[in-house]
C-alpha cells in the first residue's frame, strides 16, 4: 500500500543569533492512508517543526516530504490543522468558525451546504445546540471540539494536530480521545498527532513514533495492535501497560541524549 | 431601570460638575472677566445661537473629515508597519519624532504653504494630529497576531490578503477603536488650533478668539462648553460604531 505521508531523510536547522540550531536530523516517517500516527518525544525536540513541514508551511533544509505521492513545496488545501490553542475567532459564532476553511477551499459551495456540513460535524462531537454561541461562551474542552470540527470540515486527506489536548484536564482529555476515535470511524482521515501524553499516543495511535532528543531523528516505531474500537479501559490491560512501559523506556533514552535540557 | 441608570448617572455627574463650578465662582466672588459661571452661559447661547450653529457645524465637519483621512492613512500605515519589519524599523523613529513636535508650531508652516486655504489647513491639521495612535495600534495589532491564527488559513493556501481580511483585520478592530477614541479628541484639538491661531478663521475656535478680543468672557466659556459637547457627541458616535463592528470583544460583566 502506498504511504499517504512519506517523510524521507528530513534535516532542518533554525538560524539563531548563536548560529544554526539543528532541530531535525535525518528524520524518516511513513504513514499509510487512513492510519493514525502519534509522535512523542522529549520537549523541544522539534515535534512542532515536523507539523509545519507536513503542512507545507516551511521547507526543510534537506530531505523530502511527500503527501499522496506528491512532493510538498507549499501549503495545500487537503490539510487540516489543530493546535493546543483552539484558535477560535472570537468575532464569529461557533458555526461560522467551523465553516472558515470551506470559505477558502470551496468558495463557490452554497452557504446552506457549508452550514449543513458544519452542523453535522458539531453534532458528532456533542456540540449540537451551540452553533450560534460565541467561543467565549464555551469551555476549553468545547472550544477544542469545535476546533477539531473546523480542522476536518473540508474533508482533508491529512489531519495534523499539535498537542491539541495538552491544555485540558485529564477527564476532558479522555472524553476528547473518545470523540476523536468516533470521528475517525465516521470520517476517515490520515492523522499525525504530536503529543506529550504516552497514554494518548497508545489510545489513539495505530503507530507511535518516538523521536530522539534534539536534533530529532526517528528513534523507535511501535505498532499498536489494539482493536480500533478501543475504550479507555484498554489502557489498564496488560498489553497496553506493556506498551506504555516500553515507550517510557524509549523516552528515557531520548532524554538521555541531551539530558541537560529540561 | 438599567437604561435609566445608563443615562442618569452621567447626567447627574455633569450637573454636579456645573454646580461645583457655579459654587466656586460664587464663593470667590469672581466677576465675569475673571471667570464666567454656568449661569452666565444661557445668555451667551441665546445671544449668539446662530453663530454657534454655523461655527459649530464648520468645526464638526472639518474635524470629521480630518479624522476620516486619519483613519484611512493611519490604517494603511499601520498595515505596512504591521506586515513588514523593515518598514516598522524605518518608520517608527520618524513617526515618534513627528508626533513629538508641538502641532502649534506647524500652524504658521501650513499657513505659509497653503495661504488662505483655511478649510484645507484645518482639515490637514486635524488629520496630522490624529493619525498617529491609529497607525500605531493597527501596526501593533497586526504584528502581534499569534502565528497559529495565520497558520490555520495559510495551511490551506490562503493569500496574504485573505488572511488579512478574514483574521488580522477583525482581530485588530478592538485596538483600532480604542485608538479612534483617542484620535477623536486629538482631531478636535487640531481643528481648533488652526481656527484660533489663523487670522480670519472660522469655526468655534474663531468664535472663541472673537470672544477674547471683545472681552466677552461668558462667550468664551460658552464656546468651550460647546466644544466639549461636540467632543462627547463624536466620542459616543465612535462607541456606537464600536458596538456594531467590535461588539464581540465586550465580555458580559461578571
Amino acid at each position: 500500500m502506498q504511504n499517504l505521508i512519506d517523510i524521507k531523510g528530513v534535516t532542518h536547522a533554525y538560524k539563531t543569533k548563536h548560529g544554526p540550531l539543528p532541530v531535525l536530523d535525518n528524520l524518516n516517517l511513513a504513514v499509510p492512508e487512513g492510519e493514525f500516527a502519534a509522535v512523542v518525544g522529549p520537549s523541544g525536540c522539534g515535534k512542532s517543526t515536523l507539523t509545519r513541514l507536513v503542512a507545507g508551511l516551511m521547507k526543510p533544509d534537506r530531505g523530502e516530504v511527500w503527501l499522496h505521492g506528491e512532493l510538498v513545496k507549499s501549503p495545500r488545501k487537503t490539510v487540516g490543522m489543530a493546535f493546543q490553542n483552539p484558535v477560535m475567532l472570537e468575532w464569529r459564532t461557533i458555526l461560522e468558525n467551523v465553516i472558515l476553511p470551506l470559505e477558502i477551499v470551496a468558495p463557490t459551495m452554497p452557504k446552506a451546504q457549508k452550514e449543513a456540513r458544519a452542523v453535522a460535524l458539531l453534532e458528532m462531537v456533542g456540540l449540537k445546540g451551540f452553533e450560534t454561541k460565541r467561543p467565549s461562551e464555551l469551555s476549553g474542552g468545547m472550544r477544542q471540539r469545535a476546533s477539531l470540527c473546523r480542522a476536518i470540515v473540508h474533508k482533508p486527506d491529512v489531519l495534523i494536530m499539535d498537542e491539541p489536548f495538552g491544555a485540558l484536564d485529564n477527564f476532558t482529555r479522555e472524553d476528547l480521545w473518545q470523540t476523536m476515535r468516533d470521528l475517525r470511524a465516521k470520517e476517515p482521515f490520515t492523522c499525525v498527532l504530536i503529543t506529550h501524553d504516552l497514554r494518548e499516543s497508545v489510545f489513539l495511535g495505530d503507530q507511535v513514533i518516538v523521536l530522539s532528543g534534539r536534533p530529532a531523528h526517528t528513534q523507535y516505531v511501535l505498532n499498536v495492535d489494539l482493536p480500533a474500537d478501543r475504550t479507555i479501559d484498554i489502557l489498564y490491560e496488560p498489553k497496553a501497560v506493556e506498551m506504555l512501559h516500553l515507550l517510557r523506556d524509549q523516552i528515557r533514552i531520548a532524554q538521555g541524549r541531551d539530558g541537560d535540557i529540561h | 431601570m438599567e437604561q435609566l441608570q445608563k443615562i442618569g448617572v452621567p447626567l447627574a455627574a455633569i450637573i454636579a460638575f456645573l454646580a461645583i463650578w457655579e459654587f466656586i465662582v460664587w464663593v470667590n466672588g469672581w466677576p465675569n472677566y475673571v471667570m464666567a459661571s454656568p449661569s452666565d452661559l444661557p445668555a451667551a447661547y441665546a445671544k449668539f445661537w446662530n453663530l454657534f450653529l454655523v461655527m459649530g457645524w464648520q468645526t464638526l465637519w472639518r474635524t470629521i473629515l480630518g479624522l476620516a483621512i486619519a483613519v484611512l492613512f493611519g490604517t494603511l500605515l499601520g498595515m505596512v508597519m504591521g506586515f513588514s519589519k523593515i518598514a516598522r524599523d524605518a518608520l517608527y523613529p520618524l513617526l515618534v519624532g513627528f508626533n513629538a513636535i508641538p502641532k502649534a508650531t506647524l500652524v504658521p508652516v501650513l499657513a505659509l504653504l497653503f495661504i488662505g486655504q483655511h478649510d484645507f489647513n484645518t482639515v490637514l491639521m486635524a488629520f496630522l494630529i490624529s493619525f498617529f495612535p491609529i497607525a500605531v495600534s493597527v501596526g501593533i495589532g497586526l504584528s502581534t497576531l499569534e502565528p497559529e491564527y495565520r497558520d490555520i488559513l495559510r495551511a490551506l493556501g490562503a493569500s496574504r490578503f485573505t488572511i488579512f481580511r478574514k483574521i488580522a483585520l477583525p482581530k485588530t478592530l478592538p485596538e483600532f477603536f480604542g485608538a479612534l477614541k483617542v484620535a477623536v479628541t486629538l482631531a478636535f484639538i487640531g481643528t481648533n488650533l488652526v481656527e484660533i491661531v489663523s487670522p480670519h478663521g472660522r469655526g468655534l475656535g474663531a468664535l472663541f478668539k472673537s470672544g477674547e478680543t471683545n472681552g466677552d468672557y461668558p462667550l468664551m466659556f460658552a464656546v468651550l462648553i460647546a466644544l466639549a459637547f461636540l467632543g462627547i457627541v463624536l466620542y459616543y458616535g465612535v462607541v456606537a460604531l464600536e458596538k456594531i463592528f467590535a461588539g464581540w470583544a465586550e465580555r458580559p460583566a461578571s
